[in-house]
Order: structure tokens, then C-alpha cells, then sequence
């Protein structure tokens, strides 16, 4: 019999755990989430249902036509063409000089090396600003403003964040496996290739996931060196859609919506990977 | 030092050397970027801001007058260093507590926290100007959703981005929104904290609330710590949320110090002033993060540290 009331005080107190962890998601859910489905809402509206009051939660009729409007009132399109051409090239940039820079730091002994990573970690506390201008007066003496280099060229530099993770990926595989190739004659290049990047696909997708979103999302650097409305992304075509139009928040609402589609798929896609790889490192900001 | 690498050097087998040589060649990439994108530009804003420059013309070397002009006669830059700083202080303590607090939650062992942990990430990935335009049009003083929210419980809902005293906590709330990002980390963190613990806590007879302030913090501390610098860099660097929501008002209300630095080199194109502008920044960010590094042997507790 008493192990009957401690069996049933035990539920209770479990019971009212489990509902009070739902009760927080909950509130935590519609705080964080309503703001999608306000944003849905409102493209779905047309522009006289808009600014009814009290605001209707469900647009009617619902107006699937402001995607495509979207596109006829700006060239978005040509925006959506230009952020993918710009993400596919930073993520080949930075997974070859990532890769290359981390093998460099994880794998090979020399003088200076410890100082010289030291030095890299330092730059991750650079704010941008204090590189922005000088950068900006670098490329524009080389005639480079109003082209994708600015925004192109860096990432073959290796970005320091994503360095690091690719070090700390690769000091986690075994040195055996690289002495065992170099007996059989494989060169660095070859043991890179063959032997330490089948073994990082983890680690190149966390490098390409957050090449993309970050290239997909960054507004500054299309702002300050693209002026030519032809080769603004995403990002920059938006901000120039509201200063254009300020009243059209059905249009907005799409064009912001489509603008999220990708690096959301591209979440739901890597999120194991992704949210593993975080727990890993423990970083990013 | 340089001695030091030429004798390593003479004293190295002719294999090691050649490591050595592929060592550099391997990390070549990053050592130019850094002298190119990083040292380099750091250098050269330096010495420009010592100048007047407006990029088409030769600069002029003006000495000082750069900074004696900032730290005597402009106003803009007290008020962009007190917009980032009282945004700083709103804004960083909000985004930890409700990272935690999330973190928590959605620690709980319970069916479906799957895919909440999924949704309330969601928001961290959206891109910053649609993240802005969203809480722009949420935030509508009349056809908003929080005022119309707000009007069902009778509360009369503020102008947000329309009143100078609001402005600044709409800015908030676009900072907050993608709080996911950071709660992930937290939630790590905390499936990290080893579970006997918790259990030889419960025998002592601690309270949840005994269990979270002596456990759970101390063992988070120093994610906490991380992520306060990291979100401290981020607060300074503030730019697209407040150029697209705003553009620095209403009366100068969330004239960000970023915003400050762009109008001066992109608007008025000059660059000397802008230059020092930034370096005064890069100073106090500077200064502020060893405070917290200072401070932090105080509250960071690392499991593996040898007293």
C-alpha cells in the first residue's frame, strides 16, 4: 500500500512536469512562430484587405497571385539568380581554402604554426567595421565596385570561423591513416584528397551550409558595393522594393517570405548535421 | 623570434623541412587573405584616419583633427554611442535570459520537443532585411498585429518604430526573435551537464530552483561567457535592422554607431572620419571584452581547471 501512494504521488508530479513543459513550448511556440503566420496572412491579402480594421486573420479571398506579382513589380528573378550565383561561389571558395588552410593548421608540423592559428582565432574578434572602409577604397581603386569580386574574392581566402571548424574536425582523425598513405607514395595532395576529405564531409557540410546562409543573408557588402539594380541579390532587392514601395506590405510580405525559402530548406535538410556540429564545436554566435 | 625560427630551421631534416615548406604553402590562402582583407586594410584605416579623403580627390593629411572633432564637437557620436549602448544593455541581458529559458524548455523530455527545437530555430536562419520587414509590418501602430493583440486585452498599443521612446525595443524585439540560434548552443551546453548531479542534488533535498542556480549556471557558465562576447561584437555591428527599419529615427532614436560609420563613408564619403570613427569603436570593443575577460575568472567555471 505504500509503495501505492509513492507510485501515484511519483505520476502526479510527472504529470504536472510534462504539462508545464508543453504549457512553456506553447507559449514559447506562439511568441516565436505568430510572426511566420502574420507574414503568411499578409501575402495572401489583397492590397484592400490590407488595412481593414480590425485586421482579419484570415485573408479572403486568398490572393495566391502576389507571388507572382512580386516578380513583375521588381526583377526579382534577376535578384534570385544573382544570390545563387554569388552563394555557389563562395562555398566553392571557401570549402577548397578551408580545406586546404585546415589541413595546413591540423596536419602539418611548422615553425610558427601555434602562433600563426593564435593569430587567426585574434581576427575572429575584428569587428568589420574597422576593415570596411579600407576595403572598400582597396576595391574600388582596382575599379572591382559594381562587380561580384568584393564579395566573391574573400571566401578563397578561407573565412577564420570556418577554419577552425575544419581544424578541429580533422585533428580528430587518426595521423595513422597519413602515414599509412605516405608509405604507399600517395603525396600530400593525394592524402588530402583520397584519404582526410571523405572523412570531413561532415565538416565541409557545416562549411557550406554556413557559407550559404551567411552569403544569402548578408545585406552590408551587396549594399555598399553593388549600386546597379540589375546585380542586386535577394537581400539588397528587397530593401529597395520597400523603399519603393512603402504601402505594398502584401508584395513585401511574399518577396520576404520567397526570400527565406532557401536557407530554410537548406535547415531542414543539414539540421541533424548542423545542430550536432554546433554541439561539437560549441561556437558560433 | 626570427633567430629562433632560422635555427629551428638549420637544425630540421630535410623531410621536416619540406613539411614545413608544405605547412605554408597549405595555409598560404589564409596568410594572404589575412595581410590582404584583414592586416593590411587595419593598417591603412589607421593611417587614414588621419586624413581627409573622399576617395575621387588625394588625401589630405590633417593630423588629429579627425579625433579632436569627434571627442569635442559631435554630437552625432554621443548619441550613436548612446543608442548602441543602451541597446547593448536592453538587449544583451533579454537575449540570454530567454536563450536560456528556451534552452531549457527545450530540454524537457518530452514527445514533440523535437520539432520545436526545429521551428524555434527557424527564425535565426531568415535573412535579416525579411526578418526586418516582418517586425516593420507586425509592429504597425494601427494595422500591426502586437497593437491589435494589445487592444484585445485593452492596452493601447505604442507608435513602435514611429516613437522615439519605442523605437529602440522594436530594434529589441528583431534582435530577440532569433534567439534560436543561440538557445541551440545553450541546449548543448546543457545535455552536457553530467545527469549525477542533478541526483546526488535531489538526495541533498534541493529545490528546482537551488538545482538550476548551483548546477545548471555555474556548469552553463561558460557558454554564457562565449556567447556574451560574441553577441557583445554583434551589438556594435547592428546595421539592418535599424538602416531598413529606421534609417537611425525617429529623432535619432536608434541611430546605431554602424549606421553612424556608413552615413559618414558611404553618404558623405568621408573616409578619413569614418576611419576614426571606427578605430574609437574598435577601441572601446576592445576595452569592454577584457572587462568581461577580467571579470570572467570571477563567474566562468570550467570543470577541467586546476586550481
Amino acid at each position: 500500500m505504500n509503495a501505492n501512494v509513492i507510485e501515484s504521488k511519483w505520476n502526479w508530479r510527472k504529470l504536472l512536469t510534462t504539462t508545464r513543459g508543453y504549457l512553456v513550448l506553447l507559449i514559447f511556440g506562439v511568441v516565436f512562430l505568430v510572426p511566420f503566420y502574420w507574414m503568411f496572412a499578409t501575402a495572401l491579402k489583397g492590397s484592400e484587405q490590407l488595412f481593414q480594421l480590425p485586421p482579419a486573420w484570415v485573408p479572403k479571398p486568398l490572393v495566391w497571385e502576389n507571388f507572382a506579382q512580386v516578380f513583375e513589380e521588381v526583377p526579382f528573378g534577376r535578384f534570385l539568380t544573382n544570390s545563387v550565383v554569388l552563394v555557389v561561389w563562395n562555398v566553392v571558395g571557401q570549402v577548397i581554402s578551408c580545406t586546404l588552410i585546415a589541413y595546413g593548421f591540423a596536419r602539418l608540423r611548422f615553425p610558427g604554426r601555434d602562433a600563426l592559428f593564435l593569430v587567426l582565432l585574434a581576427t575572429l574578434m575584428v569587428p568589420r567595421q574597422v576593415t570596411l572602409v579600407p576595403q572598400f577604397i582597396l576595391f574600388a581603386k582596382l575599379g572591382w565596385v559594381n562587380t561580384y569580386l568584393p564579395l566573391i574574392l574573400p571566401a578563397f581566402t578561407g573565412s577564420p570561423f570556418l577554419i577552425f571548424l575544419m581544424r578541429q574536425y580533422m585533428m580528430t582523425i587518426p595521423l595513422d591513416l597519413d602515414e599509412a598513405a605516405t608509405i604507399d607514395g600517395a603525396s600530400r595532395l593525394q592524402i588530402l584528397r583520397h584519404v582526410i576529405m571523405p572523412i570531413s564531409v561532415p565538416a565541409l557540410i557545416l562549411v557550406a551550409v554556413f557559407t550559404f546562409t551567411d552569403v544569402w543573408n548578408d545585406f552590408m557588402g551587396p549594399l555598399i558595393y553593388l549600386n546597379d539594380p540589375e546585380k542586386f541579390t535577394v537581400s539588397l532587392g528587397l530593401s529597395f522594393f520597400q523603399g519603393a514601395k512603402e504601402t505594398s506590405w502584401h508584395l513585401l510580405m511574399a518577396g520576404s517570405l520567397m526570400s527565406m525559402i532557401p536557407p530554410m530548406i537548406l535547415f531542414f535538410l543539414a539540421q541533424k548535421r548542423l545542430l550536432g556540429g554546433l554541439a561539437a564545436t560549441g561556437l558560433k554566435g | 623570434m626570427k633567430a629562433n625560427i632560422v635555427q629551428t630551421w638549420r637544425g630540421m631534416s630535410v623531410s621536416k623541412r619540406r613539411e614545413a615548406i608544405a605547412g605554408y604553402v597549405f595555409i598560404s590562402p589564409w596568410l594572404i587573405g589575412f595581410i590582404v582583407f584583414i592586416a593590411g586594410p587595419m593598417l591603412a584605416s589607421f593611417i587614414i584616419s588621419f586624413t581627409r579623403w573622399n576617395i575621387v580627390s588625394d588625401p589630405k593629411w590633417v593630423g588629429f583633427a579627425n579625433y579632436e572633432r569627434i571627442f569635442t564637437a559631435d554630437n552625432d557620436f554621443i548619441q550613436a554611442l548612446k543608442v548602441t549602448f543602451k541597446y547593448a544593455v536592453i538587449y544583451l541581458p533579454t537575449f540570454t535570459i530567454i536563450g536560456l529559458a528556451m534552452a531549457m524548455a527545450l530540454n524537457a523530455k518530452i514527445k514533440g520537443v523535437g520539432v520545436m527545437r526545429t521551428l524555434l530555430y527557424l527564425p535565426y536562419v531568415v535573412p535579416g532585411i525579411a526578418a526586418t520587414l516582418v517586425w516593420v509590418w507586425v509592429l504597425n501602430s494601427r494595422y500591426g498585429l502586437l497593437n491589435t493583440v494589445l487592444a484585445w486585452l485593452g492596452i493601447e498599443g505604442p507608435n513602435w518604430f514611429g516613437d522615439p521612446k519605442s523605437a529602440l525595443y522594436g530594434i529589441v524585439m528583431i534582435g530577440v526573435w532569433g534567439v534560436g540560434g543561440s538557445a541551440v548552443i545553450y541546449l548543448a551546453g546543457l545535455q552536457n551537464i553530467p545527469e549525477h548531479l542533478y541526483e546526488a542534488a535531489i538526495v541533498d533535498g534541493a529545490s528546482e530552483w537551488q538545482k538550476f542556480w548551483h548546477i545548471t549556471i555555474p556548469m552553463l557558465s561558460p557558454t554564457i561567457f562565449y556567447q556574451l562576447v560574441m553577441g557583445l561584437i554583434g551589438v556594435f555591428q547592428t546595421f539592418t535592422s535599424s538602416f531598413v527599419a529606421t534609417g537611425g529615427g525617429p529623432l535619432k532614436a536608434t541611430f546605431f554607431y554602424m549606421l553612424y560609420i556608413y552615413n559618414k563613408a558611404w553618404e558623405s564619403l568621408r573616409m578619413g572620419y569614418a576611419s576614426a570613427l571606427a578605430w574609437i569603436l574598435f577601441a572601446i570593443i576592445l576595452l569592454i571584452t577584457l572587462l568581461v575577460f577580467r571579470s570572467s575568472a570571477m563567474w566562468v567555471h570550467y570543470e577541467a581547471e586546476r586550481k
